[in-house]
């Protein structure tokens, strides 16, 4: 960084790391994996250099990094995580603990498969397994959006109306080990928009709590209702931290959903993550030539865009769901979520899930203009089966 | 000493009346666990000494002084019998039968 600009050439890790020096949080456990490893290096480092003043905790597993990061947060600090496919998984009993205690804790979690057979590349297998477990998600699609988002997480996460934990994706690789010009944020500024977290949902000596306690099945259900509907709520809170942090800094991100060309598009491709960057150049090409298409990236998971989608697919006559998942034995989860809230349209769209870039495998422009090609016979008449296995390298049948 | 007080009944009238996750008042006690028990302690105080040995023991904390010797909080007790097998004096009996 040079004294007349405030960008930096920088991977996504290494955007993700600034960021959360930004955002100031009192303690930091996490265990290293590939290819997470380099977020809690360069965090490391920063304490080590003394530019992050952060309890940094080197644990001996996820699962205690994440019960370190709930125990500090049940104290009133701002807590933060990071971790990535099978370290994901081992996390997975605190994630529940996190969730239903409220602790508003932000991790990064770096896309990648999951074993067998083992494979340390991208797709999105680990989180969108965790889609129940009481957190927010999100997934940014390059470096700057993943320092931004770090900040605006907290401000999500912590929010009165909220204290849920919050998920922020990178695609494992893709995103994480690749180098971009990002413009780093004044920590004065960072300040102003992410005061000190507050919050009287902690132990204190002054006004002494019980946390973590148990409940029967004449109260635990209101419990998981009030969790749902924190998340559903959660979605004016986000939009609201995005308006707020685009007037603060310059760059917004569109709360749930971001739409391209799809005003008109008779056939709409859904992404998430990375692959987005791909998919608008295909729309522009086939725009070019004429084709009415569009593209709409699911920013969050949970909350799920549901009326967003309705209302941005109404043109459309076939809907293709683009997802590095398969929930084997039925079809993409992200798929399963978006028929759910079509079919709240009282209209049957014609929709094909495309499973693509599994274990890292890569998704090209020829690919996706042919899942174009594929909606388009969808929308005439719809293939016996609706997955498609992108790329498949050898004959099935 | 302080001891818990059960602020029964708990019935909330609306979402908002249950804390915002699991965090709440200390000593909230929502409910009595006299219902556990299928045996209660009887004290002789005759024969208590007030040695104190039951209530450093009781593993549930409802064995408090009184008066110089003990008494037991039935709110809570699960007669599990503890407090009945380690007194040096016979002092506490269980009698078959709960609350």
């Amino acid at each position: 960084m040079n004294e007349t600009s405030n960008k930096v050439f920088i991977s996504g890790n290494d955007a993700v790391a600034l960021g959360v020096r930004l955002a100031r949080p009192h303690v930091i456990a996490a265990y290293p994996i590939t290819p997470q490893t380099t977020v809690v290096e360069k965090l490391a480092e920063m304490v080590e250099d003394g530019s992050l003043h952060t309890e940094y905790l080197h644990v001996e597993s996820e699962h205690s990094a994440l019960s370190a990061c709930i125990g500090a947060s049940a104290v009133g600090a701002r807590t933060f995580t990071a971790t990535s496919s099978q370290g994901l998984l081992y996390m997975v009993e605190c994630m529940h603990y996190a969730g239903g205690g409220r602790f508003p804790i932000v991790m990064m979690n770096a896309n990648r498969a999951l074993a067998l057979p083992w494979n340390i590349y991208n797709d999105q297998r680990d989180s969108l397994s965790q889609l129940d477990s009481g957190w927010i998600q999100v997934y940014v699609e390059d470096a700057q959006e993943a320092l931004d988002m770090m900040i605006q997480a907290f401000a999500v996460a912590e929010h009165a109306k909220v204290l849920t934990p919050v998920m922020v994706n990178l695609d494992g690789f893709v995103l994480t080990h690749t180098y971009e010009l990002v413009e780093v944020p004044a920590q004065e500024a960072v300040d102003k928009f992410l005061p000190p977290f507050k919050t009287t949902n902690k132990m204190s000596f002054e006004a002494p709590t019980n946390m973590g306690f148990t409940a029967t099945p004449t109260h635990y259900a209101e419990f998981k209702y009030q969790q749902h509907q924190a998340i559903l709520d959660s979605a004016k809170v986000i939009a609201a931290v995005d308006r707020a942090f685009g007037e603060q800094f310059g760059r917004r991100y569109g709360g749930l959903i971001e739409a391209y060309r799809v005003e008109d598009a008779e056939l709409v491709l859904i992404t998430l993550g990375s692959v987005t960057g791909t998919a608008r150049i295909v729309v522009d090409q086939l725009r070019a030539e004429g084709r009415k298409v569009g593209l709409l990236k699911l920013r969050y998971l949970r909350p799920f865009p549901a009326e967003e989608l309705r209302a941005l697919t109404r043109p459309a006559q076939a809907v293709g769901v683009l997802e590095k998942n398969i929930s084997m034995g039925y079809e993409g989860t992200v798929f399963t979520n978006v028929r759910s809230a079509l079919a709240q349209n009282g209209r049957d769209i014609p929709t094909l899930n495309f499973v693509a870039g599994l274990g890292g495998r890569d998704i090209s422009k020829p690919d996706i203009a042919q899942m174009f090609a594929q909606l388009s016979s969808a929308a005439v008449e719809l293939p016996a089966n609706h997955v498609i296995f992108v790329n498949l390298g050898v004959e099935t049948k | 000493m302080s001891r818990p007080v059960v602020k029964l009944p708990f019935q909330p009238k609306h979402i908002t009346d249950f804390p915002c996750g699991t965090c709440d008042e200390a000593g909230h006690l929502v409910e009595k666990l006299s219902g556990w028990r299928t045996a209660t302690p009887a004290i002789n105080p005759a024969l208590c000494t007030g040695c104190l040995k039951c209530y450093l023991l009781c593993p549930e904390g409802v064995i408090f002084k009184k008066d110089g010797k003990v008494a037991i909080e039935f709110d809570f007790c699960k007669g599990c019998g503890i407090c009945a097998h380690e007194c040096k004096f016979d002092a506490i009996q269980m009698i078959q039968g709960g609350a």
